[in-house]
């Protein structure tokens, strides 16, 4: 399975071709094309997780094209044996997460003018309404809920619950052990519970 | 409820948070490419959400625009309205552009040289002076070589004061081969600066041009007068054209 001889002379030297995932053999092939295939695969991964760790759309918007415009500007400068070592779910969240706590200093510094964030829509074709609306304001809560929590705590549930990341793939992208991956993670749901009781 | 379900209903809850991006956003980072002949052979074409940015031969285009812009190149699915009838004829006027990421002073050059005409051209001093930075004209020089969007950015049509085609990114012969498409007749620039002619004038409406303003190109031999500066045929009792704005060059060219 895992005999792959590469793809000629441009990645000969990148064993294990086959093995690759869809992304990076695109992205070996060709930059453009790979960045279509990448971005097809993990927009909706990268889009959550900025959309639920800043709360607001117009934010997640800008940190997901910021974060994908980073990702290409690196790749560009990328060999293929770089590219085929990429882990690019793990890294592009790393991406994300950086260019977040970027965009947050800098918010800290010069706060933006109030904007009221329009309603979240998550459509799901096979929903009613009524479900739709059921589902709607328990998330709506839910979201600002996260909202309140300490930043790692944040991360760490977004990435494990949102974004539905195991937790050894959560502390490459946070860098830090599993362990506390895991206790993240257990207080921020707890905490959580808290605040949805107590309303 | 137990701990446990209240729990599961949590992670339930928090798995239906997540959200796909928006439909356009994809567009808001890369650009798409379409490729179209043109005077100056088949070109390329890179539009962003906010207009074209980038054109150039379509011979590795690709990786000029990586180099030069660095964001990814898709290719479309049909071409913005207008932008092939712009790059085949040079009617560009309501292709819409993307000129960000340039200095202010280069964006000034640009949208300075988007208003000359087809059919018309102008001296580098003229750029230099619509843009109030009359002793700039070197400075203009460099801005068109760095244009990102020739042939909708008329550069070709910015030449020199006694009808030399001037500098051009691909070669002043594609220059005077890109006027020449668009009714320009270099030589016969080059000829009236011999006899010291840089500016035609009219006795029936009594004003000044650039022999190439439209208005200069209808008056017929009786009535037309040659100048050589836009001060002698105002003191002939002639007036700038309003179109074509000789005073302008006058100053920078002095």
């Amino acid at each position: 399975m895992c005999n792959g001889t590469g793809i000629g002379g441009v990645v000969a030297s990148v064993r294990d071709f086959d093995c690759l995932d869809p992304v990076r053999k695109a992205l070996l092939g060709d930059l453009d094309e790979g960045f279509a295939e990448m971005y097809g695969a993990y927009r909706c991964v990268v889009f959550s997780t900025a959309l639920r760790m800043s709360g607001r759309r117009a934010d997640a918007e800008d940190l997901t094209a910021e974060t994908f415009l980073r990702a290409y500007r690196a790749l560009a400068g990328y060999g293929p044996d770089r590219i085929a070592a990429l882990q690019p779910r793990a890294w592009l969240l790393t991406i994300l997460m950086n260019t977040w706590r970027n965009c947050v200093r800098t918010r800290v510094r010069k706060p933006p003018p109030d904007l009221r964030e329009e309603p979240v829509e998550t459509v799901d074709p096979g929903e009613s309404v009524e479900d739709t609306a059921v589902r709607h304001e328990a998330g709506e809560r839910l979201a600002e809920l996260l909202g309140l929590l300490p930043e790692e705590q944040r991360a760490a549930v977004v990435l494990r619950h949102v974004a539905d990341l195991p937790v050894s793939e959560i502390a490459t992208v946070l860098r830090i052990p599993q362990g506390t991956v895991k206790s993240h993670v257990s207080r921020g749901l707890k905490r959580l519970r808290q605040l949805g009781g107590v309303r | 409820m137990t701990q446990e379900t209240a729990q599961d209903r949590l992670i339930e809850e928090l798995g239906a948070l997540a959200a796909d991006a928006p439909d356009g956003l994809l567009d808001r980072i890369a650009a798409r490419w379409i490729t179209a002949p043109s005077p100056l052979g088949e070109v390329a074409a890179a539009f962003t959400d906010h207009g074209v940015a980038y054109v150039r031969p379509a011979r590795g285009f690709a990786e000029d625009f990586r180099k030069r812009v660095g964001r990814p190149l898709l290719p479309a699915a049909r071409p913005p309205a207008g932008l092939v009838p712009a790059l085949r004829d040079g009617r560009s006027s309501r292709v819409g552009l993307d000129l960000r990421g340039l200095s202010d002073f280069q964006r000034d050059v640009l949208l300075a040289v988007r208003t000359i005409p087809r059919g018309e051209v102008r001296p580098y001093g003229w750029i230099a002076a619509r843009i109030g930075r009359p002793k700039a004209v070197r400075a203009v020089g460099t801005a068109l070589g760095g244009n990102p969007v020739p042939l909708l950015v008329p550069c070709h049509r910015v030449i020199r004061f006694d009808g030399g085609a001037g500098e051009y990114m691909f070669g002043g012969a594609a220059k005077e081969r890109v006027l020449l498409a668009e009714g320009v007749d270099l030589e016969r620039l080059r000829e009236l600066a011999r006899e010291r002619v840089f500016y035609l004038a009219s006795d029936t409406t009594g004003v000044v041009c650039f022999p190439t303003c439209h208005n200069a190109r209808r008056i017929t031999a009786a009535h037309r007068h040659g100048f050589r500066s836009v001060a002698r045929a105002e003191a002939a009792g002639y007036r700038p054209c309003r179109t074509c704005r000789p005073v302008a060059a006058q100053a920078a060219a002095g």
